[in-house]
């Protein structure tokens, strides 16, 4: 069955989904997507640096995004710049330093394209294992941590005071996060991971009435962008990565209509009373 | 309203003379210095279990920068903090907004640092007045509905240490009124001790055991006990509106000046403020009876 190419993206397709969904959550909620494009510019970097030495891609573009997550909160605690800033700052020199890296290697011949937007049909059974078991664990971790890195998302203070440790669960995260950038880059490119981190979310914001819901809503609706974006690949013959993220945003569009259709009239009141208050100044 | 806790007003007594072998935390000359000015310097006091404590003063005072050194939130940058070990705590911060993409119901940011048990969680609600909220999107309450589901919160986690910041800003005053009597009857029933921080020391002073005056450093502190329960408090409480004002210029006649000296009301200068210089607790022109005493 794995013999089959369509088979075998479907599943790194959907190992990759499974865990973007969760991630992407506390991504959206953190108003961190600047962070994800920071850290998939870093992948780039990593890919040149893994060609250069001759090691494992994924764990190269790994390391090099963890290194970026720590020199973020190293950075953020002294310098006077603010996140944005920083983030800018990090993202670009990382994209400049691997498109330099990149130069240097003659020897092998690049696929760029494959690169920035992946090469989920050409993913092989290794690949897949790595998909699912680096994903596996990814969950695990954040399953453990989901309290004090939740309530730490409501409020770092009050998580601080409760005995959470607020800054142990954000640095796990921002590990968790340069994992899935490695074992996402495969699949849907550098230039479109972030993609797969927020679309699903935003799509699943709708439907949820809990953080846990939401982030079970966030993995089932990219699992089906995955699907449907790859067959519409088939059927189109469009690229496989861009196809995917076109789908999860064909489902974002679909999970914003019943805002018009089908709800009465007093939801959508009771929600301009909402952005109603919270424009008011002064009100918390 | 009614909690239903099984322990007797003995039991509880008991355990609080248990527990205060030690205070939960004891700050000692603490002050944060911060972007080149000292917040707050030269604090020292400690809360003991059962005990409530109120830190009143101006904006900017250190009120809260010091309820934060307390939880350990902010580390002091002179003098020490200490806090007993293993407490069980619950913060109401001063400011909490949930961002929209959240979808957070009442419920679940009752769970928000700790398991809390259904039953426990309903009671809270009812006591703070919000059960009807319990499936509420978070986002969607006014201040005052939301401030009353933190103290729930709060409460229902049954802590050791109950740090409350400006717990009923945007609360009904009838409601404040019934929100300082629940804090009361939680450290009655629960035994912890409780630091409340708030700019008004007429509806508080029914609540507290110690009032520590802060503006960038502790001022004076002392006991309002004896106006608590009097008729002469309820009759100042009804006038609050009148004379809230005057007690609250009144309290800060003073001006802080450089290196810690103090310039007063009739322009005289001592090395600090104290509480027999007598202007710091209210002295009320309006209405004479139920002075606190100093």
């Amino acid at each position: 069955m794995l013999d089959d190419f369509i088979i075998r993206a479907i599943i790194a397709g959907i190992g990759v989904a499974l865990v973007a969904g969760p991630l992407g959550c506390f991504i959206v909620w953190r108003r961190l997507a600047y962070f994800g494009d920071t850290l998939s510019h870093a992948a780039l970097l990593g890919v040149a640096l893994a060609f250069l030495f001759e090691v494992n891609i994924t764990l190269a573009v790994f390391s090099v995004s963890a290194c970026i997550s720590v020199a973020l909160l190293l950075l953020q605690k002294r310098a006077a710049l603010s996140a944005d800033a920083l983030l800018g700052l990090l993202s670009h020199s990382a994209l400049a330093l691997g498109l330099v890296v990149l130069a240097f290697i003659t020897w092998v011949r690049m696929d760029l394209m494959g690169l920035l937007f992946g090469d989920i049909l050409a993913v092989s059974k290794a690949d897949i294992a790595i998909i699912w078991l680096g994903g596996s664990l990814v969950l695990a971790v954040l399953a453990v941590i989901w309290r004090p890195l939740f309530a730490a998302t409501v409020n770092r203070e009050l998580a601080e005071a409760e005995g959470m440790n607020p800054e142990r669960a954000n640095i796990i995260f921002m590990l968790l996060m340069a994992a899935v950038i490695a074992i996402a880059m495969k699949v849907v490119g550098v230039l479109l991971i972030t993609a797969m981190l927020i679309i699903p979310v935003a799509a699943a914001r709708r439907f949820a009435s809990g953080p846990e819901g939401m982030a079970l809503f966030a993995a089932g609706i990219g699992a089906v962008s995955v699907v449907s974006g790859l067959f519409g690949s088939l059927e189109w013959d469009t690229p496989a990565g861009p196809s995917i993220v076109v789908a999860a945003l064909g489902l974002f569009v679909l999970s914003l209509l019943p805002r018009f259709w089908k709800n009465s009239a007093k939801e959508i009141v009771s929600d301009q009373l909402v952005s109603k208050v919270q424009k008011e100044p002064g009100h918390e | 309203m009614d909690a239903t806790i099984p322990l007797t007003k003995k039991d509880t007594l008991f355990l609080i003379m248990i527990k205060k072998i030690e205070p939960l935390f004891k700050l000692n000359n603490a002050g944060v210095h911060q972007a080149g000015r000292w917040l707050v310097r030269g604090v020292s006091f400690s809360l003991e279990p059962g005990e409530i404590v109120t830190l009143i003063g101006p904006n900017g005072s250190g009120k809260s920068t010091t309820a934060k050194m307390a939880l350990g939130i902010i580390k002091p940058n002179e003098g020490q903090v200490n806090r007993s070990l293993d407490l069980r705590v619950a913060y109401v911060p001063q400011k909490l907004s949930v961002d929209w993409t959240l979808p957070l119901t009442v419920r679940r940011f009752m769970n928000l640092t700790g398991h809390i048990r259904e039953s426990e969680a309903s009671e809270a609600m009812v006591a703070t007045g919000v059960s009807h909220l319990a499936a509420a999107e978070v986002r969607t309450l006014s201040g005052g509905e939301f401030q009353r589901v933190m103290l729930a919160r709060a409460i229902a986690r049954k802590p050791d240490l109950l740090v409350l910041d400006e717990p009923v800003q945007g609360v009904d005053f009838s409601g404040e009124i019934i929100l300082y009597d629940l804090i009361k009857r939680i450290r009655d029933e629960l035994g912890c001790g409780i630091l409340l921080i708030s700019h008004d020391l007429h509806v508080v002073m029914a609540t507290t055991d110690r009032v520590i005056c802060l503006n960038g450093h502790v001022c004076c502190s002392g006991t309002p006990t004896a106006v608590t329960s009097t008729p002469e408090y309820k009759a100042l409480f009804g006038a609050r509106a009148a004379s809230s004002l005057a007690v609250y210029e009144h309290h800060h006649d003073h001006t802080h000046l450089s290196g810690g000296r103090v310039q007063h009301g009739d322009g005289s200068i001592t090395d600090h403020c104290h509480p027999s210089d007598g202007h710091h607790h209210p002295e009320n022109p309006q209405d004479g009876e139920g002075k606190p005493d100093a």
